[in-house]
């Protein structure tokens, strides 16, 4: 028995190629959108991967250092790198900010990183181009998608940096570009104030007359020392030894030091789990808008093709088809649009993807799953055109 | 395949029932040898339609019996299983229009009724090319119905009707959108085919130009047919 669908595609190919590109579109945009949320988790657990921790050491009772801000003190550090089973420790710091570069702002998150060396908690594990920090002061290393290339100039702040090395795909979980810069001008990137700023608040304590009380000549001084400086990191990274459980040890460091360790599966559940659920709903409820708009074109351009096929329809009926062919010719017809679109859908997706600022992630199971939705939706679609066409009486064939 | 023709006795059909029934037909009682050609002719609203789609098996009768070839198949009821495969298989349909399937080509248009009954493509393809042959079109086998004139496609549409070699074939205003040569040109093909392969056709007609080529005609009126013999009023085609 021949094909009598693919007869009729291939006799009205333009209708089907035309139509199935529309189609393609609308699952191209569906399958962007996926990969919009792929990409997400990807950069929440590419900013994981890359700090290279096992152990997020943050202040007591926060979700820091990335899903809300987190301050604990920069000495923290020796306390908890003395403690059973940790391999190193590094304080970090994260500040999401607007940094300027020539005539243009980039928003980047600007990550501190403790002296030291490649390797250690916080730094980029591999560049691209130029080299690590070496220098203690107004040194960078950038993701390329900032823009920047070595030796470029950017400023935070009040500071001038040179950019001395590229990385990639160093994100925040946001997608915005990391830059790492030496973590006490970090530091004093995260709280320092303008000029006008700091004499208010040196104007304001010499007036008040809890500091400047006679029998202590030096508490002024050392209170205003400490109002321009920044003892704060927002997290200390931790490295566990081998054969120690991270599990335990950040037991003992919660237990010892009174703050909140997280390890890397606690930070997956914070990232994806609640920083980006939010985002993932959102894209969730455009996922089924799309499916349904896509479930409602599929059907009307197939019960349209069929009602402009009733004659024909009736003259196979009444030379003797069965109902059931009729019925897969129509459904093999939908699958078809459905197959046609996909892929337009999914040749548009691959190529449009890297367009988009933020980063898209085309997975192929989520490919796979996009195509059996298709063709379930084109099953679905083709009921109503289906009910139709075997509604059609073979009488209409014969005159009268 | 060919058999007896086709015999109808005391045929009625009534649509609705109570007060709105309306009797479509009365009385039919209709006889066709096989390889006979017999026109059925009535005003509008005489029942012919309802005639042919009882004949064709598309609607069921009220009463009466119809017998097709050796096989009883109406008789207070359906005598057949599959009335589908009956139409498939016993009986053959020639349109006003050709209604042949736009996206198939000729032969596979033609092809298409034995394919459906189970028979292999391949042979399926060798029957429809022998008749397209036998009715003067096989050269246009390849083309598409669009790419025919009016009177290729009705004769197309009679190679379909035919291909399963039915005991009947009913044929419904076949020549009406054609001129008078090619009008007469179908007459011709239906009698020679009626004779070829022993197929009884009935001919549902207004056409004054082609009623004179039948050797015997039905009138139809009011659900009632009377048998007028036209013996000797035929013309040779």
């Amino acid at each position: 028995m021949i094909s009598l669908a693919g007869r009729d595609i291939l006799h009205s190919w333009g209708k089907f190629v035309f139509t199935g590109f529309g189609l393609g579109l609308l699952i191209g945009v569906t399958l962007i959108m996926a990969g919009v949320y792929r990409g997400m988790v990807d950069d929440a657990k590419v900013l994981l991967d890359n700090s290279g921790a096992d152990l997020w050491v943050v202040q007591k009772n926060t979700l820091g250092p990335y899903a809300e801000s987190s301050s604990i003190y920069d000495d923290e550090w020796r306390g908890i790198q003395s403690m059973p089973g940790v391999e190193r420790t590094a304080n970090v710091t994260y500040l999401t900010m607007q940094v300027r570069h020539g005539d243009r702002d980039v928003r980047s998150m600007i990550s501190g990183i403790a002296a030291g060396q490649p390797g250690q908690p916080g730094w980029p594990p591999y560049l691209i181009n130029g080299r690590q920090i070496t220098r203690g002061h107004y040194e960078a290393v950038a993701d390329e998608a900032t823009g920047f290339k070595v030796g470029d100039t950017l400023k935070i702040r009040r500071n001038q940096y040179t950019v001395v090395g590229l990385t990639r795909r160093m994100v925040s979980s946001n997608g915005d570009p990391m830059v790492f810069i030496p973590l006490k001008d970090a530091q004093e990137a995260q709280f320092l104030k303008d000029n006008d700023a700091i004499l208010e608040q040196r104007r304001r304590n010499a007036q008040n007359p809890e500091f400047t009380q006679p029998g202590a000549p030096g508490l002024l001084d050392a209170l205003n020392h400490s109002q321009t400086n920044n003892p704060y990191v927002n997290s200390v990274l931790v490295q566990v030894k081998k054969g120690y459980s991270p599990k335990e040890v950040a037991q003992s460091i919660e237990q010892w030091k009174r703050l909140t360790v997280y390890t890397r599966q606690d930070m997956e559940d914070i990232l994806i789990g609640k920083m980006i659920a939010t985002s993932a709903k959102q894209i969730g409820m455009f996922l089924a808008i799309l499916a349904v708009v896509s479930a409602a074109i599929v059907a009307f351009i197939i019960y349209t093709l069929t009602l402009g096929k009733i004659r024909e329809i009736a003259v196979l009926k009444l030379i003797g088809t069965r109902n059931r062919t009729i019925a897969g010719m129509i459904l093999q017809q939908a699958i078809a649009l459905g197959v046609i679109g996909f892929v337009v859908g999914k040749i548009s997706a691959t190529f449009g993807a890297p367009a988009f600022p933020k980063y898209v992630l085309l997975e192929p199971m989520d490919s796979a799953a996009g195509f059996v939705a298709v063709v379930i939706i084109c099953i679905l679609s083709s009921i109503i055109a289906i009910r139709a066409a075997l509604k059609v009486d073979p009488a209409e064939a014969v005159g009268g | 395949m060919s058999g007896k023709g086709i015999r109808i006795e005391g045929l009625r059909k009534r649509y609705g029932s109570g007060d709105t029934a309306v009797d479509a037909l009365k009385e039919v009682n209709m006889v066709v040898a096989p390889g006979e050609v017999v026109g059925l002719i009535g005003p509008s609203g005489s029942g012919k339609s309802t005639l042919l789609k009882c004949l064709g098996a598309v609607i069921e009768p009220s009463a009466g019996t119809m017998i097709l070839g050796d096989e009883t198949i109406y008789d207070k009821g359906w005598k057949v299983k599959d009335i589908r495969a009956l139409r498939r298989d016993k009986i053959g349909f020639v349109f006003q229009a050709p209604y042949l399937i736009p996206f198939l080509d000729v032969t596979d248009n033609v092809a298409l009724p034995p394919m459906l009954a189970g028979v292999a493509n391949k042979e399926a393809r060798n029957s429809a090319l022998a008749l397209l042959e036998a009715l003067d079109v096989q050269h246009r086998a390849k083309a598409m119905p669009s790419q025919l004139s009016g009177g290729e496609q009705q004769r197309v549409a009679i190679a379909r009707g035919l291909v399963n070699r039915p005991p009947v074939i009913l044929a419904d205003e076949p020549t009406a959108p054609l001129d008078s040569e090619r009008a007469l040109a179908v007459i011709k093909i239906l009698n020679d085919m009626a004779k070829k392969f022993e197929t009884a056709i009935i001919v549902v007609t207004h056409d004054e130009k082609i009623i004179p080529t039948f050797k015997r005609i039905y009138h139809i009126r009011d659900g009632v047919t009377y048998e007028e013999k036209g013996e000797g009023r035929a013309f040779d085609l």
